[in-house]
């Protein structure tokens, strides 16, 4: 047991705040697939919110704030793992830069930092994971969030999982590198401009017929299912780790429970 | 066409163009082909990321010494017979053209395109003094028949359909084109043009390179006007910003090479033409008297405020063309001289942060600028350290100061944090049928334009201690 335990790493999964409150199945699948990838997976308690709402609003002294709590409940971990490249970004690359000068805090949070990963990233490159033996019928496009594309290269993780699901068909987003208007307060900031960019890319999505979109980041996937819905489209959406885990035969976001 | 907006009314400014559908057309035209074509000429060229990152450095190098490269530039500018001036602000610069306009008696001026010349406001200086001023350049050409300022820092007149400037050269040309054929239009502007290249008593021109070891000033055009610019007139004048500072001729080719990919897709422009001095004795032709003016106006500021990598912006515009905001509401919408990611961390510089708030909150931080950008500026770092500034300088209104404080009260107090949760989301769920919010109080930014998905009874958290107790 002892010896078995020693090649299972400890993973300390942050579920993020969307999830948490939106979208638990998320959360479910996520522990899932790492505890099938062979994680030891624990939940700290003491988890909220990664502080970009703060941090993006400029009010770095509250996001300081949230950076210091996460590497306090985190750095038990030998992996901290994230279902959101945005979330995963932000405690990569921006907190060891706001605790650099924090004696108290600079090299555990370079620490913490080195360990997080985006979960696909993980699952894919860290684990070598395959969903094997797991079938989802059905045609699905993918979108490619800002955050998790350009700061952590989540392009090539997903995909590749996704392509091992038996019957699935993925089919190529037009524009599927292309901000879907969400960016976190900017939605809420200025709406009107927000609308057209999802609508926009609500419409590139309904060209490709596919039934199922697929995308790293809930915020983005509620932004797109949110217009979709609005729109009377009739595409289900799921984040890829629902899909992996055999889970997207259940209620899609925004389907009710 | 949003012509009175300023940077502090961004908001309605941007609800004007979203109402102008035929500006959406436009948009889409020419950013749609300026991001096919750059990434055509990106893939055409294996050494692009090499090239970028040399650029990068070039540029840092020569921020890093600007002094040195400025005397260098100004004393060899002096010894090809150019006049050199500093300028330190947009209004000397503005009384120093004015006053050599004065002095050379000139009652009319050609232009040839120079977003410097906009941002020190050289065109209402110009008008000020009485002196006629003519737009060379085929795009700012037609805006200034239409009475506007540009809306994009490579096509100034990117905002106007080739429907829409068929009609205006109908209405204000002497002989206008019979058709909306570009190459009818073009004919009619070339006559409208021609006699005035060649009455000019001053001609302006910006500059794309300033050549320290030569002394030269480099422009970059596909059109031909800042060569018949710099000709004919008596007097011909540069206005430049200090940052367009290379040390030789090669170091200008080289950013050359990923200026004009990023700008329109192409390995070079039309024109590439080092304008060295006055004319000599012996020469065909050529001005009488070359000036350069040297504007600073905020740039040495930015040395040390935290913005000095975007000193390297060569003013390509590949920022604007892969924003998904300029996308939609145009460059007019910004108010201010510089749209796109550029202007946003630009324009406060020029007009004050309290100014042009709107600008640096209005992106969605996704990094497509920083990714296309020639010279490896972080667009999204940098208008994150203007918002970081509002806030500490006071400048975020109260609802979204007592938002934020809200949020961190309970987000750095987990237990508390559950708490609100437990009893927040069977309150939102309220609000839902089948799944979806389509309207709830305080969510009016997310609802009215798209619907919310409902969430669970309970929290993750919640539904995961139930599940395991002991985790």
């Amino acid at each position: 047991m002892a010896e078995q335990q020693a090649t299972r790493p400890a993973v300390g999964l942050f579920v993020t705040c969307l999830v948490d409150a939106i979208r638990p199945e998320i959360g479910f699948a996520a522990l899932q697939l790492l505890e099938e990838a062979g994680c030891r997976v624990s939940v700290p308690e003491r988890q909220t919110c990664c502080g970009q709402p703060g941090y993006n609003s400029g009010a770095t002294d509250a996001a300081t704030a949230l950076a210091r709590q996460f590497v306090d409940a985190f750095e038990p971990f030998e992996h901290v793992v994230v279902p959101s490249g945005s979330c995963a970004g932000m405690i990569r690359h921006h907190y060891p830069e706001m605790l650099a000068a924090e004696p108290a805090y600079a090299e555990r949070a370079r620490t913490v930092a080195g360990r997080t990963h985006e979960i696909t990233d993980y699952l894919h490159t860290v684990r070598g994971f395959r969903p094997s033996g797991r079938t989802l019928k059905a045609s699905a496009t993918y979108h490619d969030s800002c955050a998790g594309l350009r700061e952590l290269g989540i392009h090539a993780q997903p995909r590749a999982m996704l392509g091992a699901l038996d019957g699935l068909e993925l089919r190529k987003l037009d524009g599927d590198n292309v901000c879907c208007g969400f960016g976190g307060t900017f939605c809420v900031k200025y709406p009107a401009i927000s609308n057209v960019i999802v609508d926009e890319k609500a419409a590139a999505i309904e060209r490709t017929g596919a039934d199922l979109l697929l995308a790293g980041d809930l915020g983005c996937l509620m932004n797109m299912a949110g217009k979709l819905h609005r729109r009377g489209a009739r595409t289900r959406c799921f984040h890829t780790v629902e899909a992996l885990a055999g889970m997207a035969s259940g209620p899609a976001i925004g389907e009710a429970r | 066409m949003g012509e009175a907006g300023t940077a502090d009314t961004f908001k309605a400014n941007a609800k004007a163009a979203l109402a102008d559908r035929v500006l959406k057309v436009a948009i889409d035209r020419t950013t749609g082909t300026a991001e096919t074509k750059r990434a055509a000429a990106v893939a055409d060229f294996a050494e692009f990321d090499g090239a970028r990152e040399r650029s990068r450095r070039l540029k840092d190098h020569v921020i890093a010494n600007l002094e040195h490269y400025l005397l260098q530039f100004e004393s060899n500018a002096r010894a090809n017979g150019a006049r050199v001036h500093w300028a330190s602000t947009a209004e000397q610069a503005c009384e120093i053209v004015v006053g050599i306009c004065r002095d050379a008696r000139a009652r009319s001026v050609t232009r040839s395109k120079s977003m410097l010349g906009e941002e020190i406001g050289l065109p209402h200086a110009l008008a000020e003094a009485g002196i006629e001023r003519v737009e060379t350049d085929l795009a700012e050409h037609i805006i200034q028949l239409a009475g506007e300022r540009p809306s994009h820092i490579i096509w100034p007149a990117m905002h106007r359909t080739r429907e829409q400037i068929a009609a205006l050269f109908k209405a204000k040309h002497r002989e206008p084109p019979r058709n909306d054929d570009p190459g009818a239009m073009v004919e009619s502007a070339r006559r409208e043009l021609r006699d005035k290249f060649l009455g000019a008593d001053v001609g302006i021109a910006g500059a794309n390179f300033l050549v320290a070891d030569t002394g030269a000033t480099c422009t970059v055009t596909n059109e031909g006007n800042a060569e018949l610019t710099a000709t004919p007139p008596r007097v011909f004048i540069v206005t430049a910003g200090i940052e367009k500072l290379v040390p030789s001729t090669a170091h200008a080719m080289e950013l050359l090479r990923v200026l004009v990919r990023s700008a329109t897709g192409g390995e070079l422009t039309q024109y590439t033409t080092f304008h060295c001095g006055p004319k000599r004795p012996g020469d065909a032709d050529g001005p009488d008297e070359m000036h350069i003016v040297l504007v600073d106006n905020g740039r040495t500021r930015m040395l040390t405020n935290g913005l000095r990598e975007m000193l390297r912006c060569i003013r390509c515009g590949a920022c604007m063309n892969h924003c998904v905001v300029y996308r939609q509401i145009g460059g007019h919408a910004y108010g201010s001289v510089y749209p796109g990611p550029m202007g946003a961390v630009l324009t406060p510089v020029f007009e004050g942060l309290d100014k042009s708030r709107d600008l640096v909150h209005a992106c969605t931080m996704n990094g497509r600028c920083a990714e296309v950008c020639p010279v490896m500026i972080p667009l999204p770092t940098l208008l994150r350290g203007w918002r970081d500034r509002s806030w500490r300088e006071g400048l975020e209104p109260a609802s979204v100061r007592s938002g934020i404080g809200v949020w961190r009260f309970l987000a750095t107090r987990p237990r508390l944090y559950r708490l609100a949760t437990r009893f927040g989301l069977p309150a939102m769920r309220l609000f839902s049928r089948r799944g979806w919010i389509r309207s709830m109080p305080l969510a009016g930014g997310w609802t009215e334009y798209r619907d919310m998905p409902a969430p669970p009874a309970r929290s993750f958290m919640d539904q995961y201690r139930a599940r395991r107790p002991n985790a």
